[in-house]
């Protein structure tokens, strides 16, 4: 079993990077009484929890029509919260592609003393509370920052905050894919003529891929969503605004279609590029 | 190109993998490591890939010291048990990445890519990808590979281990034919004495991280060195409290100077041959004879014999 | 494998070899440390130097003391209802066919592509007291939003994945012959799944368990949004909301609190690896 804290996800959302080992089922017995009934249930409760509150979601974007929808999108704070929610969450995803595979590879490939309380901590940002999170940059990197360095109200205090959440994401998927991979071909490549990083270039990232794909994509997708470890370091200041914290405070004034209007962008943008991610790592699994 | 090893010794933390070995292989020479599980003809072989660095001793390949040259200079082809096949590649692209490596001309690669493609039989499946191929297509593809960058070398790791009996017999007689056409020095591990004895030229017995024996098949099993090369080669039984092949004793009927009497306990017949178990007052062994060797003596269970090794 | 001969390291032929490897260590462990250790040290300076009066003051005061239990309620009842449709869930999707199953797999892990402000909102919008289903809730007197229960239902959601994610991939490898051999050997249907399903999951769900536990406990953006945020009397802040307020209104005992949220996470994590070696050694 290769259960990892991150798993790759089980519907079409994400690429599925799956453990070597697990056997895809298309198959699978048809429902019986007590298997229908189990089935009911849980659909009529994903539908109350998840499908009819998004759903709500969208239908409140739409209250005032197209162009109340259009103006809310629009305006300029919410155009700023979109963009460095946007830019923010991609710059975090690639620091994160390349600390996390480079993560990954240590916790495979290397042996040191404690090697397994390097994996706790790599662990700790992603069940950590977010407000503690958020607490925790802010102590550090704040106004009375014991290290002097003072990013309160800054992009810099925003993306130090999603690097720290989204620390362990891509990391903890591809270390199972690398921990089941075949090293003899990497040995086959070196008889073959390449040199170490030629081994590592050609022949161990390309199957990675997919791996990373899968992580960046939840990384991404936290990073966009983010609310509770941003909102402390970005100090309220409209410049720092992303757009979890403008959808609030549209919330907080009762101007529920905005807020709405907000939520429907942001799940947007966040599935498109999701399946970005999933066409990548398709490519890239079929290419060669 | 010739191989030679000098006292090579590899440890891995308390455990000694090769205990100061010999090794030479003549230019052209098609030659098998022959040794049980463990034994250290794998390690060997690694060491002469490059793929280990011994602790102490040499390696020359073609009368260059490569005992500190890493792998991916020493131009060695090696091909591994379970294929190492670059999955996101197709058949064409492995077989090329050594040359493209080298950064050979596209024509060049093409040309010589399709020729070992033709060579192997996997020209229709060039487009394909390792993992729909079968076993033994991906073997080939692997051995296609390892000969496309015309290596000084060729090694082999258990090639045939991870194949059904069948495949493993073809691709045998395969290699065999394959090395008289391409002739390049061939070394090859294998815990099966009966394929070393079919396909090599030379069989070096490796054992516990040393070299029991080295010698051509028939030197093997005809004058093995000692008991454990005699064991290892072939059927043994005991008689006269020595090793002897159970095909390498006389039976007589009658009564004969010299000879160990018994009695015969059971008799089986396996096709065309004859196995008769014996007891005698050292102990019970086993005879192999030819039906027309058992019916001349008219061997039944309960019949009297008279023993003798041949060799 | 060949490397299995090996008990020592084989002579890396990726990556940078020798020297490589002390970099990539180094910059990892470098990298790991500034941005996680290095932080939380400082918390923990800030939580615990000014004393040990300061710090029982900061949890034990009612308002403290009502998160705690507003927590505990919470997370326990959205992990109860996160496990139970988690495991129905795994085993629909794994092991029977129907039409929609493929989006049902989809529908499941939607929430870990939602903020949990959305998550929020949406709830807000559903049970409301203007909400769709807010009027028959209201006429009833029970309050959703704004209340625990709402504060479950976005606890919930938010975490609804994650016992999903674990137990998946266990029962997609485990397959289904030891179900099958019970059912020749006359294992109904409850039976088999009491005896041999859950046994096989079980600690792939413990885990999956503890991480929900884990995030409900720390859940806030969602829970912010649908209870309201009320301090004082009829208090619907639980812990991490009660943080919030403690730093934004400038108050004492946000970084206490925020220790004991630490080290319970901290706790939860070294429990859900030791469960993971524990099954990885057996």
């Amino acid at each position: 079993m290769t259960t990892t804290l991150v798993e790759t996800p089980v519907g079409a959302t994400a690429p599925a990077a799956a453990p070597t080992g697990a056997r895809a089922q298309r198959t699978g017995a048809p429902l019986g009484r007590a298997s229908g009934l189990t089935l009911g249930v849980v659909m009529l409760g994903l539908s109350l929890l998840v499908l009819l509150p998004l759903a709500a979601v969208g239908a409140e974007a739409a209250t005032n029509g197209w162009s109340g929808f259009w103006a809310s999108v629009t305006a300029p704070a919410a155009v700023d919260a979109l963009v460095l929610t946007v830019t923010s969450s991609l710059v975090v995803t690639a620091v994160n592609v390349v600390m996390g595979t480079l993560l990954a590879w240590v916790l495979v490939r290397d042996d040191f003393p404690g090697k397994r309380w390097l994996e706790l901590v790599i662990d700790v940002p992603f069940a950590l509370p977010t407000i503690v999170a958020g607490l925790v940059i802010l102590s550090v990197y704040g106004r009375n920052s014991p290290v002097g360095i003072d990013l309160f109200g800054t992009r810099w205090g925003i993306m130090v905050a999603l690097l720290f959440v989204t620390l362990p994401f891509i990391a903890r998927t591809v270390q199972p894919t690398l921990m089941a991979f075949d090293r003899d071909t990497e040995h086959a490549a070196a008889t073959l003529g390449a040199r170490p990083r030629t081994v590592f270039r050609r022949i161990v990232l390309p199957p990675l891929v997919p791996a990373i794909a899968a992580g960046a994509a939840l990384a991404f997708a936290r990073a966009m969503g983010e609310y509770g470890s941003v909102l402390l370091i970005s100090g309220g200041l409209d410049k720092t605004q992303v757009s979890s914290m403008y959808a609030f405070s549209l919330y907080e004034s009762y101007d529920f279609p905005g807020a709405a209007a907000t939520a429907t962008v942001l799940l947007v943008v966040s599935l498109v590029v999701l399946v970005g991610f999933e066409i990548v790592s398709h490519r890239a699994g079929r290419r060669g | 190109m010739s191989i030679q090893a000098t006292g090579v010794v590899k440890r891995f933390g308390a455990f000694t993998a090769l205990d100061d070995v010999d090794l030479d292989v003549h230019a052209g020479a098609l030659t098998a490591l022959l040794g049980p599980s463990g034994g250290g003809k794998s390690t060997l072989l690694r060491v002469i890939g490059g793929l280990e660095t011994p602790d102490a001793g040499e390696v020359t390949i073609a009368g260059r010291d490569m005992t500190r040259v890493p792998a991916h200079e020493r131009n060695v082809g090696f091909v591994f048990q379970h294929y190492a096949a670059f999955q996101h590649l197709s058949v064409y692209r492995n077989v090329a990445f050594g040359l493209e490596i080298r950064r050979r001309p596209k024509a060049e690669v093409r040309r010589r890519v399709n020729e070992l493609l033709e060579l192997v039989h996997l020209e229709e499946l060039a487009d394909r990808k390792p993992a729909q191929l079968s076993g033994g297509q991906r073997q080939r593809m692997a051995l296609a590979r390892a000969l496309a960058a015309e290596p000084s070398v060729l090694l082999l790791d258990e090639p045939f281990g991870a194949l059904d009996t069948k495949v493993r017999r073809e691709l045998r007689g395969w290699l065999r034919a394959l090395h008289d056409e391409v002739h390049v020095t061939t070394v090859f591990v294998t815990h099966d004495q009966e394929e070393a004895l079919e396909v090599a030229d030379e069989i070096v017995v490796v054992n516990k991280g040393k070299v029991e024996q080295v010698g051509s098949p028939s030197d093997l099993y005809d004058k093995p060195a000692n008991d454990f090369v005699m064991e290892f080669m072939g059927p043994v039984t005991r008689l006269g409290g020595r090793l002897v092949r159970p095909h390498d004793v006389h039976v007589s009927a009658a009564h004969v100077d010299g000879a160990v009497p018994g009695r015969v306990a059971r008799l089986q017949r396996i096709g065309f041959e004859v196995r008769a178990d014996v007891t005698t007052a050292d102990g019970d062994l086993w005879v192999q004879l030819t039906r027309g060797q058992a019916d001349t003596l008219e061997l039944t269970p309960g019949s009297d014999v008279w023993l003798r090794a041949l060799a | 494998m060949a490397d299995t001969l090996a008990p020592g390291r084989p002579t890396p032929v990726a990556g940078r070899g020798r020297g490589g490897r002390i970099a990539l260590r180094t910059v990892g462990l470098a990298y790991v440390a500034i941005l996680v250790l290095v932080p939380l040290g400082i918390i923990t300076w800030r939580a615990l130097s000014p004393g040990l009066p300061a710090f029982w003051a900061a949890i034990s005061s009612q308002q403290a003391i009502t998160a705690f239990r507003l927590t505990a309620e919470v997370a326990f009842a959205s992990v109860l209802l996160g496990t139970a449709f988690g495991v129905a869930l795994g085993i629909l999707l794994t092991r029977y066919h129907f039409v929609g199953r493929r989006l049902l797999g989809v529908l499941a892990d939607l929430p870990m592509a939602v903020s949990p402000i959305v998550a929020g909102l949406a709830l807000v919008l559903v049970y409301g007291h203007n909400g769709w289903l807010g009027g028959p809730f209201e006429a009833a007197g029970v309050d959703i939003i704004y209340a625990v229960p709402g504060m479950i239902l976005a606890t919930t959601f938010v975490s609804l994945p994650l016992v999903l994610r674990e137990v998946v991939p266990v029962l997609q490898e485990v397959g289904t012959d030891q179900e099958q051999a019970a059912r020749v050997l006359g294992a109904g249907g409850w039976h088999t799944f009491w005896r041999i399903t859950v046994p096989t999951i079980k600690p792939a769900l413990t885990y999956g368990v503890v991480l929900a536990l884990a995030r409900c406990v720390g859940e806030f953006g969602a829970v912010a949004v649908v209870s309201g945020n009320v301090s004082g009397v009829g208090q619907t802040q639980t812990t991490t909301l009660v943080i919030a307020e403690r730093v934004q209104q400038m108050e004492p005992g946000a970084y206490q609190l925020a220790f004991v949220l630490i080290v319970t996470t901290v706790a939860a994590l070294l429990v859900a690896a030791h469960i993971r070696r524990k099954d990885e050694l057996s």
